[in-house]
């Protein structure tokens, strides 16, 4: 089982070796050598989960010893249960519809083989994060990500925007990723192992001190991967990446690692209260306020994104508010199952229409009568619309926060984190719901914009939409049997009336003659909701600021204090170097005589000194 | 014989060829004092394999190497010295300074004014 869990990553890591080596010149071409690498990662995963499902708590671990090295050992290998199977499942599935989807979306694009030779690696290293038994071997896969999505984001690079976007994503998630390097130190000093289940068995004998520092830091890094506020802005202007990337960083890889770490680790999270009461607070304030941004956005990709924020949050929320991790994992499946399917048929849209904004769509649903049904099940799965996966998830978190603000003690965090969750997920599944219905009228329904869009997306694009979105609506069906997923009553009943409620408003908005954006309900403050309360902006005048004038300062001290030290230093030594030279006048017979002094001297020295 | 005296002419050997070495200004006989001092030398090694009555002899050999290498430098020598007298009509060493440093007068080689400031 833990060898065949070792070829699930793997296979998509040689693929991308053979890529990134053979260029365009392999057999089968970029793209073949890519998608079976990760279709054979597919079934490999399918089977390594079935063969946990019987007893998913159960885990199977096993290493390859490394020399010892004094210090507290590092050891590569793997660690599967049914939480990592199912990620990786997950995953895997995900990256291979995305790279089907590529084939088509990037035809006669320069640049395809090292794309897909990326795309493969960013696959590889999200599923060493995932099947990792050691922190250590965990944080080189998620370093790896953040490189391989730093030139996905970058693809086109001709583009100063996308340029942009890359350094952002890549600084941003760096600012993290220092914090969970650091958090990764002080849990593996306190267990005295770097391995994953060392640090969970440890969790009791952990000092408070130690616990929350490690979760605070580690709760750094999954913040800014996970794009939560206030290291959110990055994920909105990955965009600029093709869309087939957003789908895979959005879904599968990248965001998805955050919560996954949370859910690998979540006992210590459960033992440090206060980085959990922080987490829900940021959680909820992430949630509610990128709803809101994805409701004032005019980029259907924007939406998406911002979409994908506040579904991270929600996630969040539910591991802060349970003990159990079993809803935000049902999330994390069913989000990257609809995540995915929503970004490629966004890209189905934009290849068709050659723009990402929805101003420039509306009325598609004749011409593309395959994306428009896929994205329909898509949004009503990020809505939550009863029989799809994203209900029954949703409805467990929102069930869990109500319990937690009723049964004050028997959750992790306190009442007002907890209260403030359960708020913010309520006025979320509102919101989510408007905006929805927004992109989701505005981009198939009303008069037609763009005549020249006559055909649906090619074959090698649409079957990965209709693949995606068989488990978009199954999934939820699926998780029927587990306990903690039953959905209760009242919670139920009140987020089915606020997504009631905010479609049918997001549809009063729009219906009229002619048609408006139901944006428009937000009147001047639209500018503030669409830049996410001008956090960006907020960055750019303080820490984009206080930054160049610090790098202003330190060009200043390089060139006056350090230069002119070096220049000096050299300068000095030629100097004191010119009184040597002196002696140099060329008469042999005085450098002989110096050389017969010096032997002499040496002579009488040791004849003293022995 | 008492080890004393050839050892003691050989430091005399020796010291008269230093002298030579780094007080003549003929080349010739500056090679000649070299020769001096390697006999000198070759002295010792006789005197010290006698003293210890050296089975191998190996100081006996150590003076036979010597003298051969001795030889060659000397051949080699004074084929420098011959070239050096027709390029340069002198053969004082003292003389033949082209190798020496140039200065300029505030003590800075003149390669510094090629720097970068």
């Amino acid at each position: 089982m833990t060898t065949l869990a070792a070829l699930v990553i793997l296979a998509p890591f040689a693929a991308a070796w053979i890529g990134m080596l053979g260029g365009r010149r392999v057999p089968l071409g970029p793209g073949g050598v890519a998608v079976i690498g990760t279709a054979a990662s597919t079934v490999m995963a399918l089977v390594v989960l079935a063969g946990v499902a019987g007893d998913a708590s159960h885990v199977r671990e096993s290493s390859i010893q490394l020399t010892p090295t004094g210090s507290i050992p590092i050891t590569v290998g793997v660690r599967v249960d049914g939480l990592s199977a199912s990620v990786a499942l997950m995953v895997t599935v995900v990256a291979l519809a995305v790279q089907v989807y590529s084939i088509g979306y990037l035809r006669g694009d320069a640049r395809y083989s090292s794309y897909a030779a990326f795309v493969s690696l960013f696959t590889a290293a999200m599923l060493l994060v995932v099947f990792s038994g050691d922190l250590i071997v965990l944080y080189v896969g998620w370093e790896i990500m953040g490189v391989c999505s730093y030139f996905l984001i970058g693809h086109h690079w001709e583009d100063p925007g996308a340029t942009a976007a890359a350094i952002k994503a890549f600084l941003m998630t760096r600012v993290g990723d220092v914090g969970f390097l650091f958090g990764i130190f002080v849990l593996g000093s306190a267990a005295n192992s770097f391995r994953v289940s060392d640090v969970l068995a440890a969790v009791p004998r952990m000092s408070s001190g130690e616990l929350l520092a490690g979760t605070l830091l580690l709760a750094l890094g999954v913040v800014a991967k996970s794009a939560q506020f206030p290291l959110h802005s990055w994920l909105p202007d990955a965009m600029a990446a093709p869309t087939p990337i957003s789908a895979l960083i959005h879904a599968a890889t990248m965001v998805a690692a955050g919560v996954y770490v949370v859910a690998l680790l979540h006992p210590v999270f459960l033992a440090a209260s206060f980085t959990l009461d922080l987490l829900a607070v940021l959680a909820a304030i992430s949630t509610l306020g990128s709803a809101l941004a994805a409701f004032a956005a005019d980029d259907i990709k924007r939406v998406l994104a911002y979409s994908t924020i506040s579904q991270l949050g929600l996630m969040f929320v539910g591991l802060a508010v349970d003990a159990d991790r079993v809803p935000s994992v049902a999330l994390l499946l069913s989000h990257a199952a609809y995540k995915a399917l929503l970004f490629l048929c966004a890209g189905a849209l934009i290849h068709a229409v050659g723009s990402n904004l929805m101003a420039d769509m509306g009325g598609m649903r004749h011409a593309m009568p395959v994306t428009f049904v896929t994205m329909t099940i898509g949004f009503a799965a990020l809505v939550g619309v009863p029989p799809t996966s994203g209900f029954v998830a949703k409805d467990a978190i929102v069930g869990a926060a109500w319990d937690a603000v009723r049964h004050r003690g028997a959750a992790p965090v306190g009442l007002g984190p907890s209260l403030v969750g359960l708020v913010c997920a309520l006025l979320t599944v509102a919101v989510t719901a408007a905006y929805s219905t927004r992109a989701w009228l505005l981009t198939f329904f009303g008069p037609v914009r763009n005549d020249a869009v006559s055909h649906d997306a090619p074959p090698v694009m649409s079957i990965p939409l209709i693949v995606l979105a068989v488990p978009t609506l199954l999934l939820g069906l699926a998780a029927v049997g587990a306990h903690q997923l039953r959905p209760e009553l009242l919670p139920a009943t009140v987020s089915l009336a606020l997504i009631a409620l905010g479609v049918g408003v997001a549809y009063r908005l729009w219906r009229g003659v002619p048609v408006r954006d139901p944006a428009i309900v937000l009147g001047r403050s639209r500018n503030a909701v669409r830049t996410a309360f001008y956090t960006d902006d907020l960055y750019e005048r303080t820490v984009a600021v206080m930054t160049r004038r610090l790098a202003a300062g330190v060009s200043v001290v390089d060139d006056n204090v350090l230069g002119r030290a070096v220049s000096r230093t050299g300068r000095g030594a030629r100097q004191l170097g010119g009184i040597l030279r002196l002696s140099e006048n060329g008469n042999v017979q005085a450098y002989l005589t110096g050389v017969l002094l010096g032997a002499v001297v040496i002579a009488v020295c040791a004849a003293m000194l022995s | 014989m008492h080890v004393a005296y050839p050892v003691v002419l050989a430091a005399m050997l020796f010291s008269v060829g230093v002298y030579g070495v780094l007080a003549r200004r003929n080349a010739i006989l500056v090679l000649m004092s070299v020769e001096l001092m390697l006999n000198g030398a070759n002295l010792n090694l006789v005197t010290f394999d006698i003293w210890r009555s050296d089975v191998m002899h190996s100081g006996q050999v150590m003076a036979l190497f010597v003298i051969v290498i001795a030889a060659a430098e000397v051949g080699v020598g004074l084929a420098i010295v011959l070239l050096v007298f027709r390029n340069r009509s002198t053969i004082a060493v003292d003389s033949l300074r082209e190798l020496r440093e140039r200065t300029d007068r505030d003590g800075t080689a003149p390669e510094d004014a090629m720097d970068p400031p």
